[in-house]
């Protein structure tokens, strides 16, 4: 990045089930956390950088940009960004670009999600809308029928099957137990995934990530808005990438990479001026657990084909090489759309900074990524966080 | 009430399907895509329209139990994917046992109507 962009404050609702409660208040609680966290008034934040998938769909709630300042009761400039369940990292991404080239001091990033008031059939549809409304949709393709697909394919080229996809949701669940935050604070075993109800095969319920509620937010400053202003911010954004893809799975050249993320991660690590190896920890996007699977390979920590077993094999685990997903992962977590990308910055800067409940699995840490993918990896934003010198 | 409109491109490949005269879009690099599309997604180059292989490569698939709305009737029925040459397509899996259904298998394309909405959809017929 031009300049390295201080995160000043964090917030997150509790990730769940509450149906009644509108985005416009799960936003609102999120955003006022992180701006009371960041220790500055909200009238300092000159812009809005919001992020919100099904809105229309869930609440008849177009238009949220303006929606999400009102909430936060901030007057200033606010957009909406959609790249699906990549949206608020997409939003964190051009907050952070807008701050590191100099267009805003102060910057309120975050999303946020309703999902639950959906029947499980209605929010399958809602969900749908990520993959190609014209060549997959109408064929039946479900979110998690798409993930399916690349996941078999994954078992038909590389081997491994279901158990090794099993450790993967364990071992997010373990992460969770303690996390307030998480939607479910309960551990589970491999039996409990591999004979939970088929959603499509070969994912169980367990490989799924749930249905959530919820709400992310963080503040971006400058360096010099920190100083003058005494804040403190022992983590900062030292690098962003995105990446494209074509919607549908079937106008890729494979079905079991990822390239949006790749591009990404290259992207980010390029930014910020590091390796895959100087990475601590990660925070990647597991709507289902072969998305984690793909996300450490995309992102250089593994050779194609050879993540699968990172899990079972206990490297990603919380006292492994690289822990993956200490909040519990949007499989534990909750996966509130909208909110999930941001949620992923607000749950790692904590961890880098000593105040989640995690952060002792990763003490001597100091360089964190997050990966946030939309659709089938379509879109996906990575985002490097390094500990301040 | 207004007659749903096409979708062109999309119903018209439908058409042809039905017509036994598929076809797909073709770049200068040889790569395949099914329509509409006014430029290839790759280049940004021409396309032409080319004859579709008749014959296809399911690639991967899945069994889905938990459908949409618009397919909770059909389900359980498999969706798969598969490549007629240099072009993918999305289809669902019919006429064969799901326990049948192998990676790898030669299928032919063919158009459908959904238990659920009667609506065309596209389909994949094992050879």
């Amino acid at each position: 990045m031009v300049r390295q962009v201080p995160i000043a404050g964090v917030g997150m609702t509790p990730f769940g089930k509450s149906p009644e409660r509108t985005a416009r208040e799960l936003f609102g609680d999120a955003a006022s956390e992180a701006i009371a966290d960041a220790g500055i008034e909200p009238a300092a934040v000159e812009e809005v950088f919001y992020g919100n998938f099904m809105g229309e769909f869930a609440e008849g709630q177009g238009h949220q940009g303006p929606m999400a300042a009102e909430a936060a009761g901030v007057t200033a400039p606010a957009t909406r960004f959609d790249s699906a369940c990549a949206s608020s990292g997409a939003a964190v991404r051009f907050g952070a670009r807008a701050v590191a080239r100099g267009d805003a001091d102060v910057a309120l990033v975050g999303g946020a999600e309703r999902m639950t008031n959906l029947s499980t059939a209605d929010g399958t549809s809602a969900l749908a809308a990520a993959a190609d409304a014209l060549w997959e949709v109408r064929a039946g393709v479900t979110f998690p029928g798409a993930y399916s697909l690349m996941a078999n394919r994954y078992f038909h080229e590389y081997g491994g099957g279901r158990e090794e996809l099993a450790h993967v949701a364990v071992k997010n669940h373990e992460n969770a137990v303690e996390n307030e935050l998480a939607q479910f604070q309960r551990s589970i075993e491999v039996e409990d995934v591999l004979e939970a109800p088929t959603v499509c095969s070969p994912f169980g319920l367990y490989d799924c990530s749930p249905m959530s509620d919820g709400a992310s937010a963080a503040v971006l400053v400058s360096e010099e808005y920190a100083e003058e202003h005494g804040l403190e911010t022992p983590v900062a954004i030292t690098g962003t990438g995105q990446g494209s893809d074509g919607l549908a799975l079937h106008d890729r050249a494979s079905m079991v990479e990822t390239p949006a993320a790749r591009r990404a991660g290259e992207r980010a690590f390029a930014d910020a001026g590091i390796e895959p190896a100087d990475v601590d920890v990660a925070e990647v996007h597991d709507c289902f657990t072969i998305a984690e699977v793909l996300a450490l390979e995309s992102l250089g920590f593994y050779e194609p084909g050879e993540g699968l077993a990172a899990a079972r094999e206990g490297e990603t685990s919380a006292d492994g090489e690289l822990p993956v997903n200490l909040s519990g992962g949007l499989k534990a977590k909750g996966h509130p759309v909208g909110a999930t990308g941001c949620a992923q910055i607000s749950e790692m800067t904590k961890l880098l900074r000593g105040d989640h409940v995690n952060s002792d699995a990763v003490a001597d840490a100091e360089v964190g990524v997050t990966h946030n993918a939309g659709g089938t990896v379509a879109s996906c934003v990575v985002t490097v966080l390094e500990v301040m010198g | 009430m207004s007659e749903k409109a096409r979708d062109a491109g999309y119903d018209d490949f439908l058409d042809a399907v039905e017509d036994g005269e598929p076809y797909y879009l073709e770049g200068s690099e040889g790569d395949g895509w099914l329509p509409p599309r006014s430029v290839d997604p790759n280049t940004g180059g021409e396309l032409s329209e080319e004859p579709l292989p008749e014959v296809g490569e399911l690639e991967s698939y899945t069994v889905t139990q938990v459908a949409s709305p618009a397919f909770v009737d059909d389900a359980p029925f498999v969706v798969g994917v598969a490549s007629f040459g240099p072009v993918g397509a999305t289809g669902m899996v019919v006429g064969v046992d799901p326990d049948d259904v192998e990676i790898g298998m030669a299928v032919e394309l063919g158009v459908e109507r959904t238990e659920t909405t009667d609506d065309r959809v596209l389909a994949f017929h094992p050879r």
